[in-house]
């Protein structure tokens, strides 16, 4: 039959696909050209260790949540922290891929550290699953604008991804001072049950852990789940707490009597199991996922892991301290890569971006990264690899370090805009999983075609040291003095050196500030900072994670472009 | 009697819980058979399944069967056994039930009857002190035991004074007196706990060394005269005169101490006529040592000995019963590395040391090299009310005495018990107190630094990282290992996530 190779299911494609043996090396090793011990790659390195520095000090903030007096009077609840709540609940020895971990960074007067909980894939009972912990050491948990955008992050790669949610639940519900940008929109608070909704009837399980309280729209976290636990003493669930209810009715209730562990398991069966304290309930819930009968299919096999031929930890040198300065982006992708082998795809065509196919721990991508401006015939070639790679089931990495596409009269004429839109549209359309790091630069339209937070990659990652606006401080700055001083030029006057400065310096520190990873981080544009030595292990747990979604069907050819 | 006479075949065990169970290995191991004499309630325990054969001998109070004389005599008698071993504690220390043993045609595994009286009795033993010229506290011992006496011969000594049972042990019928003017009260509490524990009244008097260490000399005599002394012990760290924490050797002596207190602890033995394992307690304060009391028994601590001597104290018991000993020659006992013990109480470590008693649900005693497990009850058996709550010792071995700590802590921290609470976490907090771990810990350690055990709010985030999380983290480990095994096979990309890398 003529149209086999189109109609087939999602798992005889695999098959199809998968024709490469496991094993086989995906490609020749990349050499690496870079000299440590030049004074250059020196600077650099101090450089980018500097930034991993701060990022670590950041961090470190983050990490203690509200603070050692909020830390000492949670736990004489007899309560473990957010974080010691997952440790706790992960199979041991495993790593925990966390998201957002800078969310709310610098806003609300510092206030809200990580957004007021801690997110992330983790393997509980051999099953890889997204677990969201509230921490209630952070203004009793509640939800701030950011703790809301976090919350449906999570539950958004869990379904994207179908991996089980465990809400490890501990909030007293929306931030009162910010209800307009909590409750009312629909990427809002109630997006969060409606979200559990959905992917209860997808087949991903939602099951929460009652831990702390559950008052009015949180309550529905519990009662929205498929599966509860609560504990004893800490856990409690009702609607309207005893001040609400008193002041309502004028009923006199304990907060134990109106929604305790003992009320929920015994009369009104909101929860399901009854813990004695957070141990136990995280011993129970591990035993729930155990018992959700899945299984992770693998869409592609599975080669033996190669560490890179060059280490990862080599990665902070790679990058220029002046951005201006080009450098070879396979320096990077050979300090990723398993056994640092990359097959390249048309590398004679459209140099300034580097198509090629590669394994991260055993698995297959296709990796597209910037190596300077996008031409056409550069966005041509992404278009057909994206599309290759899409066609043959193969998970795509982006690395990103875009500051746009070619301008100029030339360019617009050769239509570059169009041949753009070939990538974007590739991308866009392109259903294999996409991964993007940004690990420089994220300017305009590049950041489309690269994949940017818009295109939906499973999961975005920045460096430290990345930066991501419409265009650059130093751009920006002049194509508003161009327009002023044409407006100028035409009422005859005109601006001296020293006022040109002055009008620039404010967009100059507005992009500065604006364009700075943890901007964005704190406002979840990504899913986090990751140091450029861990960006071979984050792939690889994201890749892995994404396995466990089946992929989808793909009905067009390869366009030769 | 001659020698072949004195052969042992089956020995009974007047005594229960770890302590029989020591003794039913050292038996099993020497290649005689075991009757364990056992009240009612201990029918279903560790030792009781690990015997040959069992006597039950009467009721669960002790004064109706693990002190009842004849009771035990009998009991061993219908057991069909040849010699008696007492372990320690309950009539270990009884002259009259040596004689018993021995009346009934037995053999008696422990020191002769009239070395128990002469070193044993406190008043008689510090006349024996005196003659083996080893220094002691300054007190009285007079016979006039009207309250006006006692407080004239307290305020003679000075204050402060400890008041004690002549006739008593393990802390009962103890008191320290500090002004004139408490003096009287106590010493006629004391004569009354003394009554009432002991049968009698009669107290005495001596001086209280308020900074003192606790260091005892094991000694060892052969049925030939012989006596050698196997080092020391420190067992500073105390509770209201109960020891917690032992070890081998003491981290306070000077060689030249230790020689001194030795050979005084071997004079001594020698005057009573001393034969099998004992212990001379001696306190120390200030370089200087006072002879405390004789113990004419094995000692709880003995396993810290072992370990730093290689010896089995038990075996030597057995084996001197039954005339088939030499003690080790003085110049063969070369102590190598450390050694300690702590005793786990079913008690409960937040609540002041409250006895908890009820099933054991589960136990898990985590084994590796130089760590040893001294255990009396297993999961599915009852911790009663009715007995000392000791329901283990952990002893470990190591090169050296911080190691040794260390190893504690380590195995301390994997240890779990389910179903009653222990002092295990307030092990761990002594153990981990710097007057302890730099080796200056005297017997007002724990009264100083612990007056009330962990009760306090600081310590009830620890419970929880105690027996549960312990507990959960065993039952996680293995439950992991199943769902790893039962997605390894489906899941090739799960070596990535083999490792507890954390982004943050």
């Amino acid at each position: 039959m003529l149209d086999t190779g189109l109609s087939t299911s999602s798992s005889s494609r695999i098959q199809l696909e998968t024709g490469a043996h496991a094993g086989v090396p995906s490609g020749p090793p990349l050499e690496s050209q870079l000299n440590l011990k030049s004074n250059e790659t020196m600077q650099n390195r101090e450089w980018m260790r500097s930034l991993i520095r701060d990022l670590r000090q950041k961090r470190d903030v983050v990490r203690v949540g509200g603070g050692s007096e909020a830390i000492a009077r949670h736990k004489s609840r007899g309560k473990l922290t957010a974080r010691e709540r997952i440790e706790a609940l992960l199979d041991p020895g495993t790593a925990f891929l966390e998201i957002g971990a800078l969310a709310a960074w610098e806003m609300y007067d510092g206030q809200a550290p990580g957004a007021g909980m801690v997110a992330g894939i983790g393997v509980v009972s051999g099953q890889d699953c997204m677990i969201l912990a509230n921490d209630a050491t952070v203004k009793g948990g509640t939800y701030f604008p950011m703790s809301v955008k976090k919350h449906l992050r999570a539950q958004e790669i869990a379904s994207e991804n179908r991996l089980p949610c465990i809400y490890m639940v501990d909030s007293g519900g929306a931030f009162l001072p910010l209800q307009a940008e909590v409750f009312p929109d629909r990427d809002h608070f109630g997006r969060i049950f409606f979200n559990q909704a959905r992917m209860s009837a997808a087949g991903i399980p939602q099951i929460a852990v009652v831990m702390g309280s559950c008052t009015a729209g949180g309550a529905y976290v519990p009662a929205m789940s498929d599966e509860t636990v609560i504990v004893k003493g800490n856990g409690t669930i009702f609607l309207g707490g005893p001040p609400l209810v008193k002041a309502a009715t004028g009923e006199v209730v304990t907060a134990q009597e109106l929604g305790g562990a003992d009320v929920h398991c015994r009369v009104s069966g909101v929860t399901d199991h009854f813990a004695e304290n957070d141990e136990d309930a995280i011993a129970i819930t591990r035993d729930i996922v155990a018992n959700l009968n899945r299984s992770k299919l693998l869409p592609f096999k599975v080669a033996p892991t190669e560490e890179p031929a060059y280490p990862a930890e080599e990665l902070d040198a790679v990058i220029p301290a002046d951005s201006r300065k080009p450098f070879d982006v396979r320096e990077v992708i050979a300090r990723v890569v398993d056994g640092s082998r990359f097959h390249e795809f048309k590398p004679l065509y459209g140099d300034s971006i580097v198509c090629g196919f590669a394994r991260i721990w055993g698995m297959p991508v296709g990796i597209v990264a910037n190596n300077g401006v996008l031409f056409s015939e550069s966005a041509l070639k992404a278009a057909h690899f994206v599309e290759l790679c899409d066609q043959r089931g193969v998970p795509l990495v982006f690395l990103q370090n875009i500051t746009g596409f070619m301008v100029g009269k030339k360019y617009e004429n050769e239509g570059i805009a169009k041949h753009g839109a070939k990538m974007v549209m590739a991308v866009s359309n392109a259903s294999v999983p996409k991964f993007t790091v940004i690990i420089g630069g994220s300017y305009g339209a590049g950041n489309y075609g690269m994949c940017g937070r818009a295109y939906q990659p499973r999961f975005l990652f920045m460096w430290p040291n990345a930066r991501i606006s419409v265009m650059g401080g130093e751009q920006a700055a002049n194509v508003l003095l161009t327009v002023k001083m044409d407006q100028l030029a035409e009422k005859g006057q005109s601006l001296s050196a020293a006022e040109q400065d002055e009008f620039k310096r404010p967009t100059l520190k507005k992009y500065e500030e604006e364009s700075s990873a943890y901007y964005s981080s704190a406002r979840l544009w990504d899913d986090g900072i990751i140091e450029p030595q861990d960006t071979r292990r984050v792939l690889g747990l994201a890749l892995s994670a994404t396995c466990n979604a089946p992929y989808e069907d793909r009905r067009k050819g390869v366009m030769r472009m | 009697m001659n020698m072949k006479d004195r052969r042992i075949q089956k020995l009974a065990i007047a005594n229960r819980g770890e302590v029989a169970v020591r003794i039913i290995h050292a038996c099993r191991e020497l290649g005689i058979r075991t009757v364990l004499l056992h009240s009612e309630v201990d029918q279903a325990t560790r030792a009781w399944r690990l015997a040959d054969e069992r006597v039950c001998i009467g009721p669960a109070p002790s004064a109706e069967s693990y002190l009842n004389i004849e009771a035990c005599v009998r009991g061993a008698l219908a057991g069909g056994a040849d010699a008696v071993h007492p372990g320690f504690g309950f009539l270990s220390e009884n002259a009259a039930f040596a004689r018993a043993v021995i009346d009934a045609g037995l053999i008696w595994v422990g020191p002769p009857a009239d070395a128990i009286e002469a070193a044993g009795d406190k008043i008689s033993a510090k006349k024996l002190v005196a003659d083996a010229q080893a220094p002691t506290v300054p007190g009285y011992m007079g016979e006039d035991q009207r309250i006006e006496t006692l407080v004239e011969q307290a305020a003679r000594i000075g204050f402060p004074v400890i008041v004690k049972a002549a006739a008593g042990g393990g802390g009962r019928g103890m008191k320290v007196i500090r002004s004139r003017s408490e003096a009287p009260d106590l010493i006629a509490s004391a004569q009354r706990e003394g009554q009432a524990a002991f049968g009698s009244p009669v107290v005495f008097l001596e001086k209280y060394l308020d900074r003192a260490k606790h260091i005892e000399v094991q000694v060892f005599g052969d049925f030939t005269g012989e006596v050698s002394y196997l080092m020391e012990r420190e067992c500073s760290v105390q509770r209201r005169h109960q020891k917690i924490i032992e070890e081998a050797l003491s981290p306070s002596l000077t060689p030249e101490l230790r020689r001194a207190m030795g050979e005084a602890a071997v004079r001594l033995a020698e005057k009573a006529k001393y034969e099998s394992a004992g212990t001379v307690e001696f306190l120390l304060q200030d370089d200087k040592f006072y002879f405390l009391e004789m113990n004419t028994r094995l000692q709880v601590e003995h396993p810290v000995t072992e370990m730093v001597l290689g010896v089995d104290l038990v075996k030597a018991q057995i084996l001197n019963a039954a005339r088939a000993f030499q003690v080790w020659p003085q110049e063969s006992l070369q102590a190598r590395g450390h050694s300690i013990e702590c005793r786990i109480y079913a008690e409960d470590a937040y609540a002041g040391g409250l006895p908890s008693t009820g099933l054991l649900v589960g136990t898990h005693w985590p084994e590796g090299p130089g760590r040893r497990f001294e255990v009396g009850v297993e999961a599915g058996d009852e911790v009663t009310p009715f007995y000392d709550p000791m329901i283990a010792k952990v002893i470990v071995w190591d090169e050296s005495r911080l190691r040794a700590i260390r190893k504690m802590q380590s195995v301390l921290a994997d240890s779990v018990v389910m179903g009653v609470e222990t002092n295990i976490p307030f092990l761990r907090e002594m153990l981990a107190h710097p007057e302890f771990t730099e080796g200056r810990m005297t017997t007002q350690f724990v009264g100083q630094h612990f007056p009330e055990g962990l009760a306090g709010a600081d310590y009830l985030a620890r419970r929880h990282n105690d027996l549960t999380r312990a507990f959960a983290n065993a039952a996680k480990a293995q439950a992991s290992r199943v769902a790893g095994e039962a997605m390894g096979g489906s899941d090739p990309t799960r070596s990535v996530w083999s490792t507890p890398w954390r982004l943050m």
